[in-house]
């Protein structure tokens, strides 16, 4: 099941750093909020997951090579502004994105149908402070489109399509690139320049090639299980 | 769906009575998150349950307590599986069940089209009303608060921060 290994990834690995902020968010509200997000995405990964096998095992024991999430997801989080831009790209993929597997026959409908409103939610808090971060100070400005520039060439892997989702990516694509343009525009940002593809941007997660910060990542994720095999309380 | 024996009506009025982990005042029938009942065998049963989120922990302690509830009742066997369509919504929250949210403190959800093909944050033009006072002034501090199924928000007449069930 590739495609339900690869939707899992993206939600399992997104969780994982979101709760990263946990004890460092710039106001308690967030720190709360950042963490219901991760809850609601690791949900997912784990009803995906399992269609594929154990969840834990898939989570704790696979190594970085076998992970298949996009590249987007495993960034760090950065300054607050950088993590903002990253739920923004990342949130209005996975509502087009669930929305057309909502209405198909996939074995993922159910999930979809459900996820699409608690993904609504992620989309309108990376929304809103997108709004408020890139039309606010000329600091929250500055690193609100340093973000946004940033994160820009990890976009295109989102779109490169996934075998087992039978849907509409053209239009996925389109819909994303309409409606964060919207966004950013109504935020005095600027968007990026430059195609989404193309030599120079990066994305090979979905065939196992991570980025640098991947590994460290997982090292931290999987120690607790790999150390101590069977644990439980 | 198919009928429900007398015995299975009975289960479900038992498991529909069990208390929400996190919300003890309501029932999980109240709170429309029990699918069905079935017996699929003498002694043995089959529970549906629905998570009001994908990654709601609550369900985990809500089917040990079902299982526990039907044992007592004398089943020796109870499986509880969770079933996610067609999705849970807000709009599955039964009247006494918002009922007893406002009188917990809890502003509860306000009915909206759970149809709409996106769900989530719909803008509504009803407001939201304050538990403690009844005011109708209040403003939206964060749409996460303590658990993935509710908004933080303030009142803005007597000052008092709330709950509410936000529209799923």
């Amino acid at each position: 099941m590739t495609a339900a290994l690869a939707l899992g990834d993206d939600a399992l690995v997104l969780s994982h750093r979101l709760g990263e902020w946990a004890g460092h968010a710039p106001v308690l509200e967030e720190e709360v909020a950042l963490a219901n997000i991760a809850l609601d995405l690791l949900g997912q990964a784990r009803v995906l997951l399992s269609l594929v096998g154990d969840e834990d095992e898939l989570a704790y024991l696979r190594e970085e090579r076998a992970f298949r999430n996009v590249q987007l997801v495993e960034q760090p989080n950065g300054d607050f502004a950088h993590t903002i831009a990253r739920q923004l790209y990342f949130s209005t993929y996975q509502r087009l994105l669930y929305e057309q597997l909502a209405t198909g026959e996939s074995p993922f409908a159910g999930l979809a149908a459900k996820a699409v409103k608690e993904v609504a939610y992620h989309q309108d808090h990376a929304e809103r402070w997108t709004l408020r971060l890139g039309d606010g100070t000329a600091e929250s400005h500055e690193r609100m489109q340093r973000g946004v520039v940033a994160l820009w060439r990890f976009t295109g892997e989102l779109f490169q399509p996934v075998e087992g989702v039978e849907i509409d990516w053209r239009s996925l694509n389109s819909g994303w690139l309409e409606s964060v343009t919207a966004v950013l525009q109504q935020a005095t940002l600027t968007v990026p320049a430059g195609p989404q593809f193309g030599a120079w941007t990066a994305g090979a997660g979905r065939q196992g090639i991570h980025t640098e910060p991947f590994g460290r990542m997982i090292a931290e994720m999987q120690h607790l299980h790999r150390s101590h095999p069977g644990a439980s309380w | 769906m198919v009928t429900e024996t007398l015995l299975e009506e009975e289960l479900h009025r038992l498991a529909g009575s069990v208390p929400d982990p996190e919300l003890p005042v309501l029932t999980l029938d109240e709170l429309g998150v029990l699918r069905g009942v079935d017996v699929v065998a003498p002694g043995k049963v089959t529970v549906r349950l629905t998570p009001t989120y994908t990654g709601c922990p609550a369900i985990e302690a809500m089917s040990v307590d079902i299982e526990r509830v039907l044992h007592d009742h004398g089943i020796p066997e109870v499986s509880v599986v969770t079933v996610l369509s067609p999705a849970w919504s807000t709009n599955d929250i039964s009247a006494e069940g918002r009922r007893k949210l406002a009188e917990f403190g809890i502003a509860p959800p306000r009915p909206h089209n759970a149809t709409a093909p996106a769900g989530g944050p719909v803008p509504l033009t009803l407001s939201v009303r304050c538990p403690h006072c009844g005011s109708t002034d209040t403003e939206l501090l964060s749409r996460f608060s303590s658990t993935a199924c509710k908004a933080l928000r303030r009142c803005v007449t007597c000052r008092e921060p709330f709950d509410h069930f936000k529209e799923l």
